[in-house]
């Protein structure tokens, strides 16, 4: 018929696979726009901690009863930790992009334990620091934004578990890995709201 | 059998009606819970309004006492806004744009039920108030410290945990629609060929993802200084109160815009449609659109001008800035329809009615803007005008317009135009006569939020008047509600498109499958189904002009 000239001949309907067609996989931008949405939810976390430092210039930091803050011994070694597993995470996702699926095995596995020391030297840490969540509007601030810190680490954990169990059933291929690429954006993500905190927490003084 | 057939086999095994509704991740049906939800929600807070202007009617206390008036109005403010205007609009979205961009259904289908199944659960946290010795009272807004030091009860603790559980469901929302948007359109479909009710699903979608999450921390925040001592909004131990604020309304603002522009993208569906024209200024409307969505982040502070702490100038000019865009928008609507050949259906009378209602709400929003008026306006009776023209005389009236104009669609009956008519006549006098007296009420100094006020205050005629059409406004839902069951029963079927529309959902059948279409038609506008319609107009055209070329050379 002429109205179905080859230039606008009805396509039958795509499937969602046939639909994306390039760049980024649909999993992996949804992650992106969720992380979009864990910073917005850190930057109001930010915003509190700096609006209540601002009003409180003069006394700013632990109460008196408890002793300063300090990086030794605690902090500055579990955030060597934390950094360092976005490292062997990173070597993982490289890994499987290779298509070498036991050194990726290796590097998730690595990541987790890495996580897990860092979550046990921040619960370790929460003990010794002599001031609790309800001393102050330091002790407040500091702890919402660690805690829910903390548990954003706890939640990449359980991703990593998941990814170590996934991978040993040998569900990831070169082709296959988007999980991997998506929980790596996350503990990337999860790594740097640490720098951050940990650079205005301990040394924006 | 040597016949293949096109037709995808998607007849799904059997199951229990019920279970499949429960279980299901098609869109369409989770849209359609998302609307039926949202207007039990509706329902519900509609009562309550009815609650608060029945105790306003006349000085006196009549009905409620002063603690059930505080939480009758804040369970009104928190269940419009949270749950029905946002949701509702959020469940037309679901169901609409997969189908405008030819898409089979949304990108996570699965996360699509986990956010509408949160809206129940979340809804039932904060109206479980009541069940606990009280609702929480301290208005939509929940100011601290009315909202910490003052509300010791559970009831607060339940808002809150409730409203987390909504934000939650909008942020995995707004994930969802945007990651449809950018990866599913059918081939041809460019970003400057989408309709415009999917161009402000995508800048809804951004703002709700960008906006919700800060919410969410001052809820968690808020939580966490009722119940570990926390001192977020506790001065005596170092915090501040109007951080509160701060957070609050940097939120609140772009919600404004998350119920507007979904209601916007509404009528500029209906508009084009029953004008027989293209929307006037495709181009024009999506970047005030864009423009809309980027300055609602820099206006949060006119909420606050009589706090003394917010840099007045700056905050009233980017209000006052964001009339542009929304004046540029209005141009669109109005060429639109000059000129065109109009049929008043009743999605069209809806649509009509936003534009001027939402007007009357925009200038209402640019006079508070002015900081010398809004100190005298802060909390007044005219504030509740005004945001009731922007969320009910804008939002709810596209909600309407959407309900009329895709109900065949959905159900593949045309719901009556006569009641319909009826109903959009009652509401918008019943609207007008509750809502324009307020306006009076705030300039004459008329507070809002109180359950009481004094016989020699001169309040009181405004006041009556205001709940006559607060009734009126209820007795309009009856025309609506006998016309859904009627329709259902009885109603017109009408075929797959009854109006004649522009985007690709008319272009499958009504209801559409579970897979949406069997074949797309091609997409070369932002008009596919139009120029489907028209496309031997078209090829007769060309003919006679290459007919009349041949002969101007003979």
């Amino acid at each position: 018929m002429s109205a179905e000239a080859p230039a606008v001949r009805p396509q039958v309907t795509q499937t969602t696979a046939t639909h994306q067609r390039a760049g980024m996989p649909t999993p992996l931008l949804g992650m992106l726009l969720f992380i979009a949405s864990e910073v917005m939810f850190f930057g109001g976390l930010f915003a509190a901690y700096f609006n209540s430092r601002a009003a409180n210039q003069s006394d700013w930091g632990p109460p008196p009863s408890a002793p300063p803050l300090e990086i030794l011994p605690i902090a500055l070694p579990i955030t060597i930790i934390l950094v360092s597993s976005s490292f062997t995470m990173q070597f993982a996702v490289w890994a499987i992009r290779r298509g070498d699926t036991a050194r990726m095995k290796f590097w998730i596995a690595i990541t987790l334990l890495l996580g897990l020391t860092f979550l046990s030297g921040q619960l370790l840490d929460y003990t010794k620091l002599g001031f609790g969540i309800g001393d102050g509007i330091f002790g407040t601030t500091f702890y919402t934004l660690t805690g829910f810190h903390g548990a954003h680490v706890f939640a990449g954990t359980v991703g990593l578990t998941i990814l170590l169990a996934r991978g040993l059933q040998g569900q990831f291929s070169q082709r296959n890995h988007v999980a991997v690429e998506a929980i790596s954006m996350y503990w990337h993500f999860v790594d740097v709201v640490w720098i951050a905190l940990f650079t205005t927490l301990y040394f924006l003084r | 059998m040597a016949t293949t057939t096109l037709t995808p086999q998607v007849g799904s095994y059997r199951r229990s009606w019920i279970l499949e509704w429960l279980t299901t991740v098609d869109h369409k049906k989770i849209g359609i819970m998302y609307i039926v939800n949202s207007f039990l929600f509706f329902f519900l807070a509609g009562i309550l309004a009815l609650a608060v202007r029945s105790e306003l009617a006349v000085p006196g206390l009549q009905f409620l006492d002063d603690a059930t008036y505080n939480q009758a109005f804040t369970m009104h403010g928190t269940i419009m806004i949270f749950l029905f205007v946002v949701p509702v609009l959020a469940g037309f979205a679901n169901y609409i744009v997969p189908l405008q961009i030819g898409a089979p259904d949304m990108a996570f289908p699965r996360i699509n039920a986990l956010s509408f199944w949160l809206l129940p659960l979340g809804g039932g946290l904060i109206l479980s108030g009541y069940l606990f010795g009280g609702a929480a009272a301290e208005g939509w807004t929940g100011y601290t410290p009315l909202s910490s030091a003052y509300s010791p009860g559970p009831g607060t603790d339940l808002w809150l945990i409730g409203l987390l559980l909504v934000g939650t469901a909008s942020i995995l929302g707004s994930i969802n629609f945007i990651a449809t948007i950018f990866k599913m359109r059918a081939p041809g479909m460019t970003f400057f060929r989408m309709p415009i009710f999917v161009w402000t699903v995508l800048v809804t979608a951004t703002l709700i993802l960008l906006a919700t999450p800060v919410l969410a921390a001052g809820l968690i925040a808020l939580f966490i200084d009722r119940n570990y001592g926390g001192s977020f909004f506790e001065p005596a131990t170092g915090g501040n109160p109007i951080l509160w604020q701060h957070i609050f309304w940097f939120f609140g603002h772009p919600e404004v815009y998350i119920v507007i522009l979904p209601a916007m993208g509404v009528v500029s569906e209906v508009l084009p449609t029953f004008s027989r024209k293209p929307l006037f200024g495709y181009r024009a409307f999506v970047f005030a659109t864009i423009a809309i969505g980027l300055l609602s982040f820099s206006v949060w502070a006119h909420h606050m001008f009589t706090t003394g702490v917010v840099f007045l100038p700056f905050f009233s000019f980017m209000t006052a800035l964001i009339a542009v865009p929304t004046g540029v928008k209005m141009f669109n609507w109005i060429a639109t329809m000059y000129r065109g050949s109009i049929s008043f259906t009743t999605a069209m009378l809806f649509a009509v009615g936003f534009l001027a209602m939402f007007l009357i709400g925009g200038i209402s929003g640019v006079m508070m803007a002015e900081a010398p008026v809004d100190f005298h306006l802060q909390d007044t009776y005219f504030a509740v005008a005004h945001l009731h023209y922007v969320f009910f005389g804008g939002a709810v009236m596209g909600v309407f317009a959407a309900t009329y104009y895709w109900f065949p669609k959905m159900f593949g009956r045309r719901l009556n135009e006569k009641l319909g008519k009826v109903h959009f006549w009652l509401m918008l006098i019943g609207f007008n006569v509750t809502f324009f007296p307020m306006h009076i009420l705030g300039i004459q100094g008329m507070p809002r939020r109180i359950a009481d006020y004094s016989p020699t205050a001169g309040w009181t005629v405004w006041n009556f008047i205001s709940t006559i059409g607060a009734f009126t406004i209820a007795i309009s839902i009856l025309p609506f509600l006998l016309n859904v069951v009627a329709t259902f029963i009885n109603g017109e079927r009408v075929g797959d498109d009854p109006w004649e529309g522009n985007t690709l959902e008319w272009a499958t059948s009504s209801p559409p499958p579970p897979y949406n279409f069997d074949r797309l038609p091609p997409v070369r506008s932002e008009r596919p189904v139009f120029d489907l319609r028209h496309r031997h107009d078209r090829e007769r055209l060309l003919g006679e002009a290459a007919m009349a070329a041949v002969e101007e050379h003979s």
